[in-house]
């Protein structure tokens, strides 16, 4: 999944889409996940970063991912080709 | 190294120039011990979902209830109303507070009795006394508040059978200024049909009016209904005085009382809304003061109040099952406790609190109940920290009906535990079994047989 390149993404959490004017938040782990995903991380590659620093196993976090990514997609934030 | 704590990614859109309408973050206070006793173990040792009671705050709520009407009314009974919560631990501590018993079912009745409340401690109200429940309540001596004219007749008959003269008051309905008015219960005063009652009892030689009693709703939010209440039973009891020079030994003016929770609807939290204790004594008791009693013959003041006593005390405990998205997006929580354990949730907008600290972050959520039935809703959208599947939570304020109105229905009933003022816990209600349900049953013989 590709996130929209237009989305201006700040450190502490904000996202701004400017072709909708919408804003969203973020909660950290969100934002680790969403940075990411920008910067073309695969699921894997996601997933091991996340179980080596939080205190999750792989299973777990992936129902949480993909549930993640799910509100991507509601939000119209990822690449409509996707 | 420690790894950080895992809380479940979300994204949330901002919607500009539409704030909370208090303008203020939502925070969610987690509970994480009641009384001192963490809740997690507490889940760990009886199960989860778990009603939990709180001795102290029962013991707290009364006092300061009895003393906001002690303090300005010298002749005070409560009397604990049994349909509110009948677990047997639960009526102990109010009777050993001084609470008489209020029932309104022979079943109730007779757990008084068990819970050793003597007979004529024991207020019997309700619509349905059958003959055996009354001549029951007479032979006890035995306060019956009398609902109708069939009952008032039928027990002028067992009253002769029996050569006692049971001591009664009847249940007066009134315009008490909320609507709508309660008038399903009892006699009315507005049309005369109390006075009837009274005259009728009065010219009967086999019945003691002890009493008049009026039960004018449920969680009243303002105090003048009772006000105006108090002013009408106190003109029957002038009246009574001047008409027969018979003084009434007491004026019951029921219950009703709002607990702190929050209405479903209400704009603001019960808790900011509710009248206290002193409000409600305040209005009864200044038009008490002021009738004109014999002033050797003050009335007792009976109050029945229930749910505002031990809503407070009572907490169900449990873990989330799931979370999931709805198809608009919106969040949703399974919880494993539903409308079948929590029947306030029907009127409620219960408050539920994370069990275990979380973050800042929340998620407008719908919370649903683990039944397999669209009405199991708990809350349909309350802003909710990101709680997920395991994690534990507390729901507040559940003392009152949620235990006498709950309903074996796909589920079992778990574990009711007490927790005593040295932080001890006690179950005082064990879960139900596979084997609790079925030992009501019997299957005919030819049903045995499998093909």
């Amino acid at each position: 999944m590709k996130i929209k390149k237009s989305l201006a993404i700040s450190e502490t959490g904000f996202v701004f889409d400017p072709s909708t004017g919408d804003s969203y938040t973020l909660n950290p782990i969100g934002l680790e996940i969403l940075q990411m995903l920008r910067e073309g991380n695969s699921r894997e590659e996601i997933t091991g970063t996340v179980t080596q620093a939080y205190d999750v196993d792989a299973m777990t976090f992936e129902r949480y991912y993909f549930d993640f990514l799910g509100m991507l997609k509601q939000m119209q934030l990822v690449e409509t080709d996707e | 190294m420690d790894k950080k704590p895992f809380e479940r990614p979300v994204i949330k859109k901002l919607n500009a120039g539409m704030p909370s309408k208090f303008g203020l973050q939502v925070r969610h206070e987690p509970i994480t011990e009641i009384d001192g006793v963490p809740v997690s173990s507490l889940l760990e040792r009886y199960g989860s979902p778990l009603f939990i009671y709180s001795e102290k705050t029962i013991r707290s709520t009364f006092r300061e209830a009895f003393r906001a009407f002690s303090s300005r009314y010298p002749n005070v009974l409560f009397s604990w109303s049994y349909k509110t919560n009948y677990l047997n631990a639960i009526c102990k501590i109010f009777h050993q507070e001084g609470s008489w018993a209020e029932v309104v079912s022979g079943f109730e009745y007779k757990k008084a009795l068990e819970n050793g409340v003597k007979g004529d401690r024991i207020i019997f109200n309700g619509p349905d006394k059958s003959r055996a429940d009354l001549q029951l309540a007479v032979k006890n001596g035995s306060l019956i508040h009398i609902d109708h004219f069939d009952e008032l007749y039928e027990l002028i008959e067992v009253a002769k059978e029996s050569d006692a003269k049971p001591n009664v008051a009847i249940r007066i309905n009134m315009d008490a200024g909320i609507y709508p008015a309660w008038d399903r219960f009892g006699f009315n005063y507005e049309n005369g049909e109390a006075w009837d009652a009274l005259n009728r009892i009065m010219h009967c030689e086999n019945l003691e009016l002890a009493g008049l009693h009026t039960h004018i709703g449920t969680y009243i939010m303002s105090t003048e209904p009772y006000r105006i209440a108090a002013t009408k039973m106190a003109e029957l009891a002038v009246g009574l005085e001047r008409k027969f020079h018979h003084h009434i030994r007491y004026i019951d003016i029921g219950g009703g009382f709002a607990s702190k929770n929050t209405l479903k609807g209400g704009y603001y939290p019960g808790s900011d809304t509710t009248p206290s204790f002193e409000d409600y004594a305040e209005a009864i008791v200044s038009v008490l003061m002021k009738a004109d009693f014999h002033p050797d013959h003050l009335p007792l003041l009976i109050l029945e109040t229930g749910r505002a006593l031990i809503d407070d005390a009572g907490y169900l405990a449990g873990t989330v099952v799931a979370t999931k998205r709805l198809a608009d997006g919106q969040r949703a929580s399974i919880l494993d406790a539903g409308v079948n354990l929590l029947f306030t949730s029907f009127w409620y907008d219960h408050d539920i609190r994370p069990a275990k600290p979380v973050s800042d972050q929340t998620e407008e959520t719908a919370i649903f109940g683990p039944l397999c039935m669209n009405i199991d809703v708990i809350r349909k959208s309350t802003i909710f920290p990101l709680l997920k599947k395991g994690d534990p939570y507390v729901i507040r304020r559940v003392g009152a009906y949620n235990n006498t109105q709950w309903l074996q229905f796909i589920t079992l009933r778990p574990n009711v535990v007490l927790i005593d003022n040295s932080s001890q816990v006690h179950v005082i209600r064990r879960e139900e079994t596979l084997e609790t349900l079925n030992d009501l049953e019997s299957t005919p013989e030819h049903l045995n047989v499998h093909k």
